[in-house]
């Protein structure tokens, strides 16, 4: 194994061998990421300002310049609608799941009977809720008359009601009042989508040092103090990665994913389909940079 | 000294706490458990229950027979082998392939090795429908630079097997396997380096490090990458169906189940099948499909839960 690496005149230092072996390390991902990702990227990049035609003789490929991207933009019906609410979407939930999954966290850390158990539903969605199950669950129409008998909908929709009354007696603005009753009506599809943000937030706030809660509880801090002051800015670099996963989580899959597909696949639009993604990707890395550009300020880092 | 304790507003205040936890998760509990137990409610009806006013939860007339429907229509054994099959194979190659980058990441660096996991966090944010048309249309005409043409005159048509999915996860460029790769980079950093060095002196070439060494230490993180990965190519709907387009796996049945469903239960050409029937079973389908899944994470939900905390995501 050594005579075989030596090829150099000289022996290799230590430094050197790792060096050689961190690249035959990467070498297998480095192959992939050129053929499997890389090339495609561009090649999708090409096809965007181009017309595509895939035959049996192979593809043919003509420059059509910007035809694509004014095609999706003016010409196509549901794109422009479908980006929008993709992005509406995001915006909405993004910030809830984050604060949910945090105060989850912090529930899930404390010291109670069963916890082992709670912990093990909590990270239940990670499971079940992604791809195809998701999608067939929401059309459900047992679902749908179960609900209707027992009285879910009722039920769920007088809660709600109560609950935005008293709030805006309470002189709270009508647009939070909105905001967050549609927050407890959409609670399953919150819950289901936060199970990885909790995990993260919940190994995060265990790396937090006892010794910071115990000096503050000597100074006679409350639990909610302590919260605000030790937990929220010792976790706060976690709140970054967090919505910017929640970000890509929530633009991985939905209505937008399923147009392109179809525009590639059913009406074998290939360019235009091309155009639409590189939009898509483009809109979802601006949300991305200003997000993270406005968080990243706030954030606080121990060292 | 009884009456104090009882008087005082400190014991007051953690048992309210303590009620209003136990309440918050209660309910959200629920909440995630609903449509699972409302599925299997559902499943274990017969139809004569459908519209019985009575049945909400316990059903009048216990019967089998939606899952035998279901069983049937797709083809569930057959499915569930294949299904199996696929996700053991992508899940062991990606996490092998993972350690190996994320390790090379972590400790040891090249000239260059910071651009090229520039490239990794790019995977990670560049949704996959972008590159999904010229990736398709490589595996259409697979040619690896011309090399598969060479040998055997012609190129070859990847689709409709396995090999997409052997492919990327050898190279570990699939289904999330840049999370993977970042995971398994923050948790090999988070390992002392003396460890390394120890294992030098004592005369460990790097090879032998990784695997003596590295390796056993990392098992949250290899337990995390397994059981994540293994159930987003079980659930995983994108690609299976644009690299798979007959085959008989979890995800294309359960998408083509509703389409499947309508023709079996419809008999003549003018009678429609009774939409809630159809729905039934299709409930019962869905909990076919995710029930394996579940039963697996009933085993490994401890170790899952407990080694996330130590896999050093928060880095």
């Amino acid at each position: 194994m050594k005579s075989h690496l030596q090829f150099g005149l000289r022996p290799r230092t230590y430094a050197e061998k790792k060096a050689l072996w961190g690249f035959v390390c990467v070498l297998p991902w480095l192959l992939g990421f050129l053929f499997f990702f890389f090339v495609p990227l561009l090649t999708s990049l090409r096809y965007s300002f181009s017309s595509v035609d895939a035959s049996a003789q192979g593809v043919t490929v003509r420059f059509v310049g910007w035809s694509h991207y004014a095609e999706a933009l003016t010409i196509n019906t549901s794109f422009n609608r479908t980006l929008f609410e993709s992005i509406a979407n995001m915006v909405v939930n993004v910030p809830l799941i984050v604060i949910f999954s945090l105060f989850l966290a912090v529930l899930l850390n404390q010291k109670f009977i069963g916890r082992t158990a709670a912990r093990a539903i909590f990270f239940l969605p990670v499971i079940l809720a992604s791809g195809i199950i998701m999608r067939l669950d929401s059309t459900s129409l047992v679902q749908a008359i179960n609900e209707a008998n027992a009285g879910a909908n009722i039920m769920n929709t007088f809660t709600s009601y109560e609950l935005a009354g008293m709030m805006m007696e309470a002189g709270v603005s009508e647009t939070v009042v909105d905001y967050l009753t549609g927050a407890v009506d959409r609670i399953y599809q919150i819950v289901s989508q936060s199970g990885v943000q909790i995990l993260i937030f919940l190994a995060g706030i265990q790396t937090i040092s006892p010794q910071l809660y115990e000096a503050s509880k000597m100074e006679g801090a409350t639990g909610y103090e302590a919260f605000w002051k030790i937990t929220f800015p010792m976790v706060s670099p976690l709140i970054l990665v967090n919505v910017v996963y929640s970000i890509i989580d929530a633009f991985s899959t939905n209505a937008m994913t399923e147009l392109i597909r179809d525009t590639g696949f059913k009406s074998f639009n290939f360019g235009l389909s091309s155009a639409m993604a590189w939009i898509y990707f483009l809109a979802v890395s601006v949300i991305l940079l200003i997000s993270t550009f406005v968080i990243s300020r706030k954030v606080f880092y121990h060292d | 000294m009884l009456i104090s304790r009882w008087l005082s507003i400190e014991v007051w205040k953690r048992r309210l706490w303590s009620f209003a936890r136990l309440v918050l998760i209660a309910g959200l509990s629920f909440v995630i458990l609903y449509p699972i137990l409302r599925k299997i409610a559902t499943a274990i009806k017969d139809r004569t229950d459908l519209y019985s006013p009575i049945v909400v939860w316990i059903p009048e007339h216990f019967s089998l027979d939606n899952f035998r429907k279901a069983i049937e229509i797709m083809s569930y054994w057959e499915t569930l082998g294949n299904t199996f099959a696929l996700s053991a194979m992508t899940t062991i190659l990606t996490a092998m392939s993972c350690a190996l980058a994320g390790y090379g990441f972590a400790r040891l660096k090249f000239r260059g090795s910071g651009l090229l996991f520039g490239g990794v966090v790019l995977t990670i944010l560049v949704p996959p429908t972008t590159i999904l048309i010229p990736v398709y249309l490589n595996l259409k005409d697979f040619t690896l630079m011309g090399l598969v043409p060479l040998l055997t005159g012609k190129s070859v048509n990847l689709l409709n097997s396995y090999w997409p999915f052997i492919l990327t996860s050898m190279t570990a460029i699939s289904l999330k396997a840049g999370l993977y790769i970042f995971i398994f980079r923050q948790f090999f950093r988070g390992i002392p380096k003396e460890v390394e060095e120890a294992a030098y002196i004592d005369g460990a070439g790097v090879g032998k490090t990784f695997t003596r060494i590295m390796l056993p230490n990392a098992l949250p993180a290899i337990i995390t990458v397994l059981l994540f990965s293994f159930v987003w190519q079980w659930n995983d709907s994108f690609y299976t169906t644009t690299y798979l387009t007959s085959s008989k796996v979890m995800s294309i049945q359960l998408s083509s189940l509703p389409y499947n469903l309508a023709i079996l239960l419809t008999d003549g050409v003018n009678s429609r099948a009774d939409p809630f029937y159809m729905s039934m079973v299709q409930d019962t389908g869905i909990l076919l499909a995710i029930l394996p899944l579940i039963i697996i994470y009933i085993f490994v939900q401890r170790y899952f839960v407990e080694s996330i905390e130590r896999t050093g995501i928060v880095g």
